[in-house]
């Protein structure tokens, strides 16, 4: 999987309230509508200034607090390709795998808001053509990959019938 | 290799002694959705192609976070999920009924021992139950009442050690708060927490339950403590069942042990707008609140309406205060009534809202308005968490909010006369 786009960065413990608030999403099963709210209450202008391809860009502890899925769909469908991290709150990483959004954990601090980056996952590079430089990536785990190669959690249970990460 | 209470767990459910860093499928006791996540896991099952459930005695859905519906878009997800219920024939628990993290420990299907998912992240209050339980999100849910099984990365594990005898005035939502204020929102990320220690085993069995409840507000996959005679009488009521504790080896391998002397604790808040932005309530007393809540899955249980009442009682909450009140079960608001609890509380001017998650997550029964100062016992004070951005959310044990509805200010219940 290869993604092109520009940055838009975020600090330390982005929660999932502030990703998607508890007010839009329990009314609705309908992303595209959730995410036009995505980021609200970090920046009210989030979704308008977001391009197709565009990376999510943030510090420790991304996607903090609560379970809900809401979260990685959000962001997925107001056109993100990939969220960038230090780290990342757990429930988090696996709901943003299991809907077959990208998540990397990379040095963040070599990213500045706006930056032009392109990523090759299968490769674990993160070029910023900005800066001119390139990212180390810390790899999935590999059980992660499976379900992401496979799509998602979702396709990965229809293709085997259930988990197959042995 | 000596082996923490998790490791143990997760040993029990995959067939093989496993340690920190390994990656095992596990067979699951019992899977668990709410109105917030489950509609999103009917799709997903769906999509998986999902048949049945796994078993139709080990799942169970909840209404519980917008109950009752505030509007027709919930009301069309509520449906969603009892037209699933029925079709699949298992257990839904409809509107009044109660905060599935009160609900499942109350079925008395989990225990010491067991291995729990649920789809809400604070499902991780059952480690007071010496069970291994954590928060996953929908499609994570889809898999688990399919196939009965996840996926889990064995965790490390942290452990907390707390000596010394809570003082007078001090709960154990008091030191969960300085835990977290300790080690920060991230100090047990993708880590397993253990708690134990003189303080611990001096909490009642519903004290205990605050404690495992906000294990997440420290990252944490999971917050377990071992299972003494108040645990299993405390299960007793509710089941049959003979539970077999889990213990540590006293060779465990722990990433880090943590000791605290209690004894000297105060009664802590929580400031907005992080879970571990953490003061002595001296600190920030005085600030005028519009707004108390009592109740949630942290603290919502009879215990917590005891203190309440015990310091509202025969009393006025301050005329510009709203105190809403939202017990954590069908069962604890008939307890609470059958002890006058719920009586005293009304009497004093509190509103009693349906049994659930209440106002903590912002979709109904108490939004606050611009500006506004709100002290409550929930878990998160997150900005805009209980819907309005423009809020300031303070978290505080079920004795200072009542002190603080009762004085109109944030209050130290310490220094409320004849309390």
């Amino acid at each position: 999987m290869k993604f092109g786009g520009k940055s838009h960065k975020f600090g330390n413990d982005v929660n999932t309230d502030y990703i998607i608030s508890g007010k839009y999403k329990f009314k609705t099963l309908d992303m595209k509508e959730l995410a036009k709210h995505v980021m609200e209450d970090l920046d009210p202008q989030f979704y308008r200034k977001v391009s197709a391809g565009d990376f999510v860009v943030a510090g420790t502890n991304f996607g903090c607090g609560s379970s809900r899925e809401q979260a990685p769909l959000a962001i997925k469908h107001a056109g993100i390709s990939a969220v960038l991290a230090k780290s990342f709150a757990r429930i988090f990483y696996r709901n943003a795998i299991n809907t077959g959004l990208p998540v990397v954990e990379c040095d963040t601090d070599q990213i500045d808001p706006g930056d032009e980056l392109f990523i090759d996952l299968a490769a674990g590079v993160i070029t910023n053509k900005t800066k001119g430089s390139n990212i180390p990536v810390k790899p999935l785990p590999g059980v992660m990959l499976k379900i992401l190669n496979d799509g998602g959690l979702a396709p990965h249970f229809r293709k085997h019938g259930g988990f197959n990460l042995q | 290799m000596g082996q923490t209470i998790i490791e143990k767990i997760i040993s029990g459910h995959s067939g093989k002694e496993v340690h920190a860093g390994d990656i095992v499928v596990a067979r699951v006791d019992y899977v668990m959705g709410q109105d917030g996540t489950a509609p999103l896991a009917i799709r997903a099952f769906n999509e998986m192609g999902g048949k049945e459930v796994f078993d139709r005695d080990r799942v169970a859905l909840v209404i519980d976070h917008s109950a009752p519906s505030p509007n027709e878009g919930v009301s069309s997800l509520h449906q969603l999920m009892r037209e699933f219920a029925a079709e699949k024939d298992f257990r839904l628990y409809d509107v009044g009924e109660g905060v599935c993290h009160q609900l499942l420990p109350e079925s008395g299907r989990v225990g010491p021992g067991s291995l729990v998912i649920g789809a809400d992240s604070h499902t991780c209050t059952y480690g007071a139950l010496n069970a291994f339980s954590t928060g996953v999100g929908s499609t994570d849910l889809a898999g688990g009442l399919i196939s009965g099984r996840m996926w889990f990365k064995v965790p490390e594990t942290v452990k907390f050690v707390c000596n010394g005898n809570l003082p007078s005035g001090v709960y154990s939502k008091d030191l969960i708060l300085y835990l977290i204020g300790d080690v920060t929102a991230d100090g047990a990320t993708y880590m397993a927490a253990e708690y134990t220690g003189e303080a611990i085993a001096a909490m009642s069995q519903e004290a205990r339950f605050t404690v495992a409840n906000m294990a997440i507000e420290m990252g944490a996959k999971a917050g377990l403590m071992e299972a003494d005679d108040k645990t299993l009488a405390w299960l007793r009521r509710f089941s049959d069942q003979r539970y077999t504790p889990v213990s540590a080896d006293t060779g465990a391998v722990y990433s880090r042990v943590l000791e605290y002397d209690v004894s000297w604790l105060e009664p802590q808040v929580a400031r907005p707008h992080r879970v571990d932005n953490v003061a002595p309530v001296k600190d920030v007393a005085g600030r005028p609140v519009a707004q108390a809540v009592l109740g949630t899955c942290t603290n919502g249980r009879l215990e917590d309406l005891r203190i309440a009442a015990g310091i509202l009682g025969g009393r006025k909450v301050h005329r510009d205060v709203r105190l809403i009140v939202a017990p954590a079960s069908r069962r604890v608001l008939l307890d609470a009534m059958a002890e006058g609890l719920i009586q005293a509380l009304v009497e004093a001017g509190a509103a009693i809202v349906t049994p659930g998650c209440g106002p903590c997550v912002g979709t109904h029964n108490g939004v606050p308005s611009d500006g506004e100062t709100v002290i409550s016992t929930a878990n998160r004070n997150f900005k805009g968490r209980m819907g309005n951005s423009k809020a300031e959310i303070y978290l505080a044990s079920p004795a200072t909010v009542a002190a603080s509805a009762l004085t109109g200010k944030i209050t130290d219940p310490r220094e409320v006369p004849g309390t």
